[in-house]
């Protein structure tokens, strides 16, 4: 058998392999999107998989998602679905009470983290290695221990189940990664950058928002999608701080509330999962190409 | 500009960066801080420029003291060895950021960036990214920002250390022309004693944060203060052996194993009579001869137009250049005959020149 051939197999053998992890990984997940399309009751009656032997038999529709959207119209038919106890449904409050939520509660973090990682890499101040020590040691506390507390000063100060508190708490929660993941990134940047813009008479803040800000972009993305994901997914923070309130309530919380109304509604819990994906997915795609390699490339040689 | 250091010194806790250095810098004149890396050159190039504060000493613009001075306020222009251009800037950025921040209005600075683009020979690549740039193209733009403020002292970190050979050498002819067309004051460090012979008017060595010398290269080369001065300057570097000078007959002998050579009564008298004494002498003043010292060639380095012998003279080693045409072969004798009036003599202990002290 010559080297050549071996290698081939080698490969096929490698493809094999991953392409079986792919779809054993990928397999729920169309399951899932599978049943958001079908109608409630063939969901209940037979498997997803089942479609595939005559799609065209199979009833497919976008009927749960006008459902969960709250965009039926007077389509009378789907109207009688809802009939049935499953009125007040409608993801689309909660899409954007998410968006409330999560779009401060990335951004703010990653503002004061970078302001912060850049004192800690680059401005000399007594006590900055016992600070950075303290912020990095936060890192092992479970935010779980915080919760109750926290919620104590929030009723007290009047903030439990508004959107500032929320803000806050992820914030908080947020920063020692933030910092820590920032700080590894600022602190690499090269010193005669900073030299040369003090001498050309740069300011801190001129040089952290004409250098450290452009040259951090990828390290700002990556930690904004842990971020965005984090924040958008959870569902403990969100019950513990915004509370049971229809006004406020976030996406998880909303997807729960509709479990346990209907345990069996298998069709529109997908639905609304594949909802809740679609956000995270724009952030992910959009933040991406920051990611590049290289940015840093012709600003120092050697 | 006039520059005074005076007793600067700078330290990190137990760590001496530079020790009391002395030195002064006349209006428009190119000084080279040389020594090897670790040696404190940088960091009183930093001290100047103002990103490091002095421990203890004064630093003189023009009489007046800049200690606590900002940078920006110092009207200095740096070029780094890194360059440290902003990659997210395109060159006309870059060179006119200095500019910017100094909120000089945009036509003023757009005419200005272009002058000195021109200049330096990159005003077509004023669109281009630093990424899109060859070193040297990078090293002109680095430069340009360092000009386009108008300075009053520029600073050089071994700004050509990151090029190639050839590219080297003709940056160093440019920026020693541009310097002297523009007689702005230059503080150019280097480790490259070739670069600071040629380029420098007068030449700091500096050694473990001290400054070892400051003088002109000429006086530099022929009348060194130190043996590591002798030792650091010139390439090949100076050969040392100890010897012992008496006086017999009226002449002065410089004299070890196998090794007796008669020395000028002027260099030998303040060497004689003190036991051994280090000899320096540099390989070019060293030549093949009929008569004289005789040695053993130990090894031959073939440099193009000379070759470069390893002499073995008793268990002494001195190195001397010689026409390749000879086809000298390891293990030929040979003798040697020794410009004594190009010798050094230093003190073994305290390592200093008994000639020039």
């Amino acid at each position: 058998m010559s080297a050549r051939r071996q290698n081939l197999l080698g490969r096929l053998f490698v493809y094999g392999v991953l392409i079986l992890i792919a779809a054993i990984w990928t397999t729920p997940t169309v399951g899932l999107l599978v049943s958001s399309f079908r109608p409630g009751d063939d969901v209940v009656a037979s498997g997803w998989w089942t479609v595939f032997r005559d799609p065209t038999e199979a009833n497919l529709s976008l009927d749960n998602y006008r459902i969960v959207l709250g965009t039926v119209g007077d389509n009378p038919q789907l109207q009688e679905k809802i009939q049935r106890g499953q009125e007040n449904i409608n993801l689309f409050g909660a899409v954007l009470n998410s968006i409330t939520v999560t779009v401060p509660a990335t951004v703010i973090p990653i503002l004061i983290a970078a302001f912060a990682a850049y004192g800690f890499a680059w401005i000399q101040f007594p006590g900055r290695r016992i600070f950075f020590i303290g912020v990095v040691a936060l890192l092992v506390v479970p935010l779980q221990i915080a919760l109750i507390p926290i919620l104590k000063d929030y009723i007290a100060l009047d903030l439990s189940g508004t959107f500032l508190g929320i803000w806050l708490a992820h914030t908080g929660f947020g920063l020692p990664l933030a910092v820590y993941l920032l700080y590894n990134y600022i602190s690499s940047l090269p010193r005669d950058l900073f030299e040369s813009a003090f001498i050309d008479g740069a300011s801190h803040f001129t040089i952290f928002t004409r250098l450290i800000l452009p040259l951090s972009l990828p390290a700002l993305a990556s930690f904004a999608i842990f971020q965005f994901l984090w924040v958008w997914n959870d569902l403990l923070v969100a019950l513990v701080f915004l509370g049971a309130n229809p006004q406020v309530e976030v996406l998880t919380q909303r997807l729960l509330g509709m479990l346990g109304t209907f345990g069996t509604d298998w069709h529109l819990l997908t639905a609304g999962a594949f909802v809740s994906m679609v956000f995270p997915l724009v952030v992910f795609f959009g933040l991406q190409r920051y990611f590049v390699r290289g940015l840093l490339a012709g600003s120092v040689k050697g | 500009m006039k520059v005074e250091l005076e007793n600067l010194t700078k330290r990190w806790g137990d760590v001496v960066g530079a020790d009391s250095i002395n030195l002064e810098i006349q209006d428009g004149e190119f000084v080279a801080f040389l020594g090897p890396s670790g040696c404190g050159k940088t960091t009183t190039l930093l001290m100047v420029a103002g990103i490091y504060k002095p421990t203890e000493g004064f630093i003189r613009f023009d009489e007046r003291i800049v200690n606590q001075m900002a940078p920006k306020d110092r009207n200095v222009g740096m070029v780094f060895q890194s360059y440290a251009l902003y990659p997210h800037m395109t060159v006309f950025q870059n060179i006119g950021y200095p500019l910017k921040l100094k909120k000089v209005p945009k036509e003023e600075m757009q005419k200005r960036v272009q002058r000195v683009a021109d200049m330096m020979g990159i005003g077509h690549l004023l669109d281009r990214k630093p990424a899109q740039l060859s070193g040297g193209q990078q090293q002109r733009v680095a430069l340009g920002r360092a000009l386009v403020k108008e300075p009053q002292l520029l600073l050089f970190d071994e700004p050509l250390s990151n090029l190639d050979a050839r590219l080297r050498l003709s940056m160093r002819s440019e920026i020693k022309r541009l310097q002297m067309e523009l007689g702005i004051t230059s503080i150019y460090v280097t480790h490259d004693q070739v670069e600071a012979m040629t380029m420098a008017d007068r030449i700091a060595v500096m050694k473990d944060g001290r400054l070892q010398a400051y003088a002109p290269p000429e006086e530099l080369y022929d009348q060194p203060r130190t043996l590591f001065v002798a030792g650091f300057v010139g390439n090949p570097p100076m050969n040392f052996m100890e010897v012992e000078v008496d006086r017999e007959n009226g002449d002065y002998h410089a004299r070890r194993e196998g090794f007796d050579v008669v020395v000028p009564p002027d260099r030998g008298e303040k060497a004689a009579g003190r036991g051994k004494v280090i000899l320096g002498i540099r390989p070019e003043d060293v030549t093949l001869a009929d008569e004289g010292v005789s040695g053993e060639i130990y090894v031959v380095e073939p440099l193009g137009r000379d070759d470069l012998i390893d002499v073995r003279i008793g268990d002494a080693h001195v190195h001397i250049l010689a026409d390749p045409t000879l086809r000298l072969k390891i293990g030929d004798n040979v003798k040697l005959k020794f410009n004594t009036h190009k010798v050094q003599f230093f003190d073994p202990a305290t390592e200093d020149s008994l000639l020039w002290t």
